[in-house]
């Protein structure tokens, strides 16, 4: 009884100093001028996959293009509000005829192993780039360069047969150091790839396979050195365990589900500990038709499905409300994107109009309508394992029930749906997604000459019109010209619903409140990850001081 | 005995090949290529593009002629180089997480056995008591409870309600500064529930054929003959009956031998654990051809080598089998 009563005690007094421990840390949050920006401590990030590789050239995942970020710079990258800026290039010219492009490099920059960096590793970079013995992907919008040069060791000139302006943000490749890649015929075995030595903000200490990561600040990064001395990104697969290492400390940082940021972070503990953000992310999901289907045709049938669609409901039932009701291809807020455009508000009715002038109607009154003697029913694809496109496809199911039109939902291995089906054209529609690129170049999804094998018109759009338009926009580099091509490209496309578009889902990141300095923007919140810090009396991995 | 062995493994030989064959054509069935999983949808990437990538891999090449040029360097026991894009051999890829698995499974088996024996011995010796009966019902829950629900809920008991044990990974992020001390318990620590979780599903296997196994013992006339001449109970079940009930655990132990490098993916995922499971998951989904055959064709030498390590082990163990 006495021995209980002592540990009752003794646990109250490890409880009640723990508490006090938690309130000098709140106070300490708050503003009492003790949050200046300070150098140490580390951020952990979870990621579901682990890096394939640092080299950008050869790899493909995102795991490692984020990786690679730390350590590597291109010669251009996009701003807070993506806005094409500099990075290892100081400016940069276009000549009038816009076929030459002149880039003036930041001088006194030095790799990661203190050699300089000159436009030699830029020419070096862009020769390993179109060498076919470098098995990248990317190669395209190098092919197009004609000639490449370096007058001086601070200038790099390309020149290109016809003005092509996605070929500006291309110079985003990060850029690979000469003096230790070139006896390696193959860049991707080369030491490299496994031991990155870069001009970015972070130098490379470790990589664990499967496990880790590991980056320390760059005292030389010519911005100056980030106040994080460390990055750790740890390798978790599985997005439940991420969560409770979040919520136990082991990471600092991830992405969260919608379901997570509604429901299993609304409470009073989290909040303490974490700072939640939301912002529009890179991408969309529609349903995209086989346009030569011949339930699709007819322009009129795929607006009436497109009425038909609550996309809010959509928004609510999948993203818990997360995301935004999609208009087209672009993502909303950035300069590119045309908010006047056709919209298809939720209308039964209106639907079951437009389907009627199309001749369709329920002769036979089974609540299926009919058109000819042949009923309106068609399959929807989608790809087994993303549970937000299943779930988009059974509201789909149920809105266009409610006007007749029967639909089927079948999902797919993605190797198997991808290879048998759209690349094969044995699809009446698909419910997939793209994400968006910063430049607004999409030739290759809404171009008519794309529609071949494998190529990425797969829905078989073709409006002469477009096609002009797609060219005359990645001809000039003219920001007000490409503006208006690409506004009535996204006025065609929402007249003619190819794809109905459903919704832009929300980016949903966590971090720990300890770190500061973090101003979500148009770009998210990474652009400024550098400016990222942790005053000093709140800093935790202080091992790592460097 | 020898010749036997000796047969029977240059029978292996054309039974590997004709795994591997099958296995070949296989991968090779499923669509979709390492180039097509990394390149598909992607508006960067031309179809020129993808032949290069085509013919940096071999793949341009008919299937047969793949196979051959595969079958030559296995011959000199060269697994060839992993198609995923970190440029490293198979052997090294799958060198490199081999510590990680065998221990956990070694680790795993031993506590399987530690509790499952014991367990076994006495529901067996105490047929339909209270024991038996709850021990029954307890390794029952064990093999039906999915490894991931189970891993999950002791996650959020131990590491995120009490904070005892980390959650998932093999090491502390801060590992490097610790104590010789400290390191050894960051590791243990890290190894508690990954062990538990995996021995848990496995115990009722063990246990119900160590029962099963004594029940039949323990009905033999020897039995009878010891205990009727008085020798003591414990020397009667542990001497007598348990080594005889042991017998068939050679063979359950070759057949063990393919699973200490196998490694479940959902149960390494759930983890963080970097074992051969998820490389070889990863690999099947990421097309990396050489890797999934190197992963094969180890399964498969082993498995043989397991079966005839227990065939061999049963014959010299119990007279009663040796034939000639």
């Amino acid at each position: 009884m006495k021995i209980a009563r002592v540990l009752v005690a003794a646990l109250a007094f490890v409880l009640a100093a723990g508490c006090a421990k938690e309130k000098q840390e709140a106070g300490s949050a708050g503003p009492v001028g003790s949050d200046a920006p300070a150098h140490g401590d580390a951020i952990v990030e979870g990621s579901i996959g682990d890096v394939s590789g640092f080299l950008t050239a050869v790899t493909s995942d995102s795991a490692s293009h984020t990786a690679a970020g730390y350590v590597f710079s291109g010669l251009v990258r996009y701003d807070k509000n993506l806005k094409l800026e500099g990075e290892l290039a100081e400016s940069w010219e276009v000549s009038p005829d816009g076929k030459r492009i002149t880039f003036r490099l930041r001088k006194g920059v030095t790799w990661h192993d203190g050699a300089p960096f000159t436009s030699e590793d830029v020419l070096f970079t862009y020769r390993r780039m179109i060498d076919p013995n470098t098995p990248t992907a990317y190669a395209e919008d190098f092919k197009q360069v004609k000639r490449a040069e370096t007058p001086d060791p601070s200038t790099f000139v390309v020149e290109y047969g016809k003005p092509f302006a996605p070929a500006l943000a291309s110079w985003g490749m990060h850029v690979l150091p000469k003096h230790l890649l070139a006896v390696y015929p193959d860049i991707s075995r080369s030491p490299l790839n496994k031991k990155p030595v870069g001009t970015g903000p972070f130098r490379f200490v470790e990589w664990k396979t499967g496990e880790k990561t590991v980056f320390e600040a760059n005292p030389d990064y010519f911005e100056g050195r980030p106040y994080l001395s460390r990055v750790v990104t740890r390798v978790i697969p599985d997005p439940a365990t991420m969560f409770l290492e979040l919520k136990s400390g082991g990471i600092d940082m991830m992405g969260v589900t919608p379901l997570q940021y509604t429901r299993q972070t609304e409470t009073e503990e989290f909040r303490k500990l974490f700072h939640k953000y939301r912002y529009l992310s890179f991408g969309y999901t529609y349903l995209g038709f086989r346009l030569s289907h011949p339930l699709f045709s007819d322009q009129r049938v795929r607006q009436a499905i497109a009425h038909a669609i609550h996309k809010k409901e959509i928004i609510d039932g999948v993203l818990f409300g997360l995301g935004q009701e999609a208009t087209g291809p672009y993502k909303p807020g950035t300069w590119v994107h045309n908010p006047d455009v056709k919209r298809y508000p939720y209308d039964p009715q209106r639907a079951k109009a437009l389907l009627g002038e199309a001749g369709w109607k329920d002769a036979d009154g089974d609540g299926v309508l009919e058109k000819e003697g042949r009923k309106f029913s068609f399959t929807v694809l989608t790809n087994a394992g993303n549970e937000s496109r299943a779930k988009t496809a059974a509201i789909i199911q149920q809105n266009l029930d409610g006007v007749g039109v029967k639909m089927e939902i079948r999902t797919l291995e993605w190797a198997a749906f991808i290879n048998e089906f759209v690349d094969k054209r044995k699809f009446d529609a698909v419910i997939l997604g793209w994400s968006i690129p910063q430049d607004p170049d999409q030739y290759d999804i809404w171009s008519s000459k794309k529609t071949g094998p494998k190529e990425l018109n797969f829905v078989g759009f073709q409006n002469a019109e477009v096609d002009r338009l797609l060219e005359e926009g990645r001809r000039t580099f003219d920001l007000e010209k490409r503006k208006k091509a690409y506004s009535r490209i996204q006025e065609i496309l929402a007249e003619e619903q190819p794809y109905v578009f459903l919704y832009y889902p929300d980016a949903l990141p966590v971090v720990h409140k300890r770190i500061h300095g973090i101003e979500p923007a148009p770009a998210g919140i990474s652009y400024n990850f550098i400016k990222w810090y942790v005053p000093k009396d709140q800093q935790r991995y202080t091992t790592f001081q460097q | 005995m020898l010749r036997y062995i000796a047969r029977r493994l240059v029978l292996t030989v054309p039974l590997l090949i004709g795994i591997s064959l099958i296995s070949f054509l296989v991968i090779h069935a499923a669509p979709g290529g390492p180039v097509e999983m990394a390149t598909d949808l992607n508006p960067k990437v031309t179809a020129e593009a993808r032949e290069r990538l085509r013919a940096y891999y071999g793949l341009d090449q008919p299937i047969h002629v793949q196979y051959v040029r595969w079958l030559g360097r296995m011959a000199t026991l060269d697994f060839g180089q992993s198609f995923s894009r970190d440029g490293k051999q198979v052997s090294e890829k799958i060198g490199e997480r081999i510590p990680v698995t065998l221990a956990i499974n070694v680790l795993s088996m031993l506590l399987i056995f530690l509790v499952a024996i014991p367990i076994g011995v006495y529901s067996a010796v105490r047929k339909d008591s209270w024991f038996d009966r709850i021990s029954t019902v307890v390794v029952f829950t064990g093999f039906a409870v999915p490894t991931f629900w189970l891993a999950l809920l002791l996650m959020i008991l131990f590491g995120v309600k009490l904070g005892w044990l980390p959650i998932s990974g093999l090491v502390s992020l801060e590992y490097d500064s610790l104590g010789l001390a400290g390191k050894i318990w960051d590791r243990t620590s890290h190894l508690l529930l990954p062990v538990f979780v995996s021995a848990f599903g496995g115990l009722a296997g063990f246990s119900r054929y160590m029962r099963s196994n004594m029940l039949e013992v323990i009905r033999q006339d020897y039995i009878a003959t010891a205990r009727a001449k008085g020798l003591p109970e414990r020397k009667v079940v542990f001497r007598h009956a348990m080594r005889n009930a042991l017998l068939p655990f050679i063979t359950i132990l070759g057949l063990s031998v393919p699973g200490l490098l196998g490694g479940s993916v959902i149960f390494e995922s759930i983890f963080a654990i970097p074992g051969l499971g998820q490389l070889f998951y990863q690999s099947v989904m990421s097309r990396d051809y050489p890797l999934i055959m190197g992963a094969l064709v180890i399964g498969a030498f082993l498995t043989l080598i397991g079966n005839l390590l227990a065939d061999v082990g049963y014959a010299l163990a119990d007279p009663r089998i040796r034939t000639e």
